[in-house]
């Protein structure tokens, strides 16, 4: 019978991270997109971080945890408000529109 | 609990919170006073880090020492710079509003946490009240395209820079089982092999710094979003976020990570490499000078972490010094790139300057000092940020950094005196309009610190080491 443990915990968390990395850099259609994988990169890190803090029997990875989403949560505001501003001067959010700056 | 050390963050909360009230209120526009009222707080909070004591707070999760002293002086001396810088140009671009001054408010909280933190979890919220406020801020002038451009990269490679340090932060607090400084300096510090899991967990922790101060190969926001920020937003992202950023990546290599240096220091290495040569080579062929100057900071990090690569002692105080010197350097260029407007237009290309040597004798002087001081030319300040962290380089053996740094600082020359040149040799392009008060005290302060840096140079010398002292102690 397989127990899952702290390594199996931190492969889900590896594989998601460089997924988000990955979403962030190959992704040529939206900015959205993007958003979503700036998440997924803080839900990776929260996953290792419960699962370090489940196996050290120590509660501070489930205090930053908490941290991360609140803090997330306004990075998320903030990303969505400059999204927003930006489409109201562009009328677009495609990634490849993004490039008037350059040089 | 001894929660005075952090007095002056909860002053500058606190001031924060009731000017945010204090400017809603009223019918008319709140700008200015909001302005002096930040101005008034950063002071206030100035004299207080300077009267805090050493120690520890919040269960060792906030420490003050003379290097967060240190540090945070240049802060809030930059950011009152930035808020000065901006207060004029912000009305003739038509977009003064009151939250300007409180979001460089709220950053400078941000950072005063930063290089106070001694906790993996404090680092993180101060880094990240930094960048939220920054995000904001570079897209500021919110109906301009480039500037929403800007706030737009900024937030996505910062954000990411965010998920790469709480990465290595999640790995470091795996492997050493604490998120605090002086429990992970121990987990490190083990004589029976450091574990592959801390190593990462530093590597991916350097990474997301490096995105802060803008270090090759982390650098390629940095052109856009200098470019595409308003010039005043850009004086103050150049100047207090790079210095806290710079700080903090001293703090966390020196203390937690001291008995890592072998791995670190190669990183550090290459960084330093690569952001010199990058620095001095791609700005050569940049018009506008913002953009200029974004290559110009590359650079001068470059230097910066070659101190930081030697992680001696001396070459700490010589990053610290660089840090001071450049600061200042940076607001005395940034106070002649916020008065380049004609007819109420603002002007950021290189050839905008022409002439400026007869229509405005004065401000063509302390730009030369400013050019000449970037350039490293004794006995401008410039020169001797550079010496110190050459001096330690050299001392240590550290040959190919000293000698890139040098041919490298020859490259930076050229285009820094192109500038002189253009300023002085070309036709005149037409006078600038008539420039605010508050910028000629910026260009004035920083250009008579500039020049007369070489008399007395030890106060500032003695302070920057005692801080580095703090560091190892």
């Amino acid at each position: 019978m397989l127990t899952i443990g702290l390594s199996h915990y931190l492969t889900v968390g590896a594989i998601l991270f460089v997924l988000g990395i990955f979403g962030i850099f190959l992704n040529r259609k939206n900015i959205i997109v993007i958003l979503m994988s700036i998440e997924l990169i803080l839900l990776s890190v929260n996953l290792n971080l419960v699962a370090f803090s489940s196996t050290l029997g120590d509660l501070t990875g489930q205090i930053f945890a908490m941290f991360i989403l609140t803090v997330a949560a306004a990075e998320a505001a903030i990303g969505l408000a400059v999204v927003v501003i930006y489409f109201r001067n562009r009328g677009s959010i495609e990634v490849e529109d993004v490039s008037t700056l350059k040089g | 609990m001894n929660w005075t050390l952090a007095l002056p963050e909860i002053l500058l909360a606190v001031s924060g919170l009731v000017l945010l009230l204090a400017g809603v209120i009223p019918k008319r526009d709140t700008t200015f006073p909001i302005t002096m009222g930040t101005l008034g707080a950063l002071l206030v909070a100035a004299v207080l880090v300077m009267a805090t004591p050493d120690g520890q707070a919040f269960g060792n999760q906030f420490v003050s020492d003379s290097f967060s002293r240190f540090a945070k002086v240049l802060i809030l001396l930059g950011a009152a710079s930035g808020l000065m810088l901006a207060l004029d140009w912000n009305v003739r671009q038509g977009i003064a509003r009151f939250e300007f001054p409180i979001l460089v408010l709220f950053s400078t909280i941000g950072m005063l946490v930063m290089v106070s933190a001694s906790d993996l979890i404090t680092l993180y919220l101060g880094l990240e009240l930094l960048s939220l406020s920054l995000y904001v801020i570079a897209a500021f002038d919110r109906d301009n395209a480039r500037s929403a451009e800007a706030g737009l990269k900024y937030f996505v490679l910062g954000a990411l820079a965010s998920g790469l340090y709480l990465y290595g932060a999640s790995l470091t607090y795996g492997f050493s089982g604490s998120t605090n400084f002086a429990a992970v300096a121990s987990a490190v510090s083990t004589t029976e092999g450091i574990s592959l899991g801390l190593i990462v967990g530093v590597t991916f922790v350097i990474a997301a710094l490096a995105f802060k101060i803008s270090a090759v190969p982390f650098h390629m926001w940095t052109p856009d979003v200098y470019e595409g920020a308003p010039t005043p937003v850009t004086a103050f992202f150049a100047s207090a976020p790079k210095v806290a950023a710079v700080s903090l990546l001293v703090r966390v290599l020196a203390d937690p990570f001291a008995d890592l240096a072998e791995q670190w220091q190669g990183v550090i290495w290459l960084a330093s490499l690569g952001s010199m040569l990058l620095g001095s080579f791609a700005a050569i062929r940049q018009q506008n000078i913002k953009r200029l100057m974004a290559y110009s900071s590359i650079g001068h990090i470059g230097y910066a972490l070659m101190g930081l690569a030697v992680a001696t002692d001396v070459g700490l105080r010589g990053v610290m010094l660089y840090m001071a010197i450049y600061l200042v350097m940076n607001a005395g260029v940034f106070a002649v790139l916020v008065s380049m407007r004609r007819q109420g237009k603002s002007l950021e290309r290189v050839e905008d300057l022409a002439g400026l040597g007869r229509t405005d004798p004065g401000m063509a002087a302390a730009m030369t000092v400013f050019m000449f001081s970037m350039a490293g030319i004794p006995p401008l300040a410039g020169f001797f940020s550079k010496l110190y962290v050459f001096l330690a380089a050299v001392q240590e053996g550290f040959w190919v950094l000293a000698t890139v740094g040098v041919l490298t600082s020859v490259v930076g020359a050229y285009y820094y005196l192109r500038i002189i040149k253009v300023m002085y040799f070309d036709n005149p392009a037409g006078a600038l309009d008539q420039r605010p008060a508050a910028v000629s005290m910026v260009l004035a302060g920083a250009g008579l610190f500039n020049v007369l840096f070489f008399l007395f140079p030890a106060p500032i010398v003695a302070a920057a080491a005692a801080a580095v002292a703090a560091l190892a102690g």
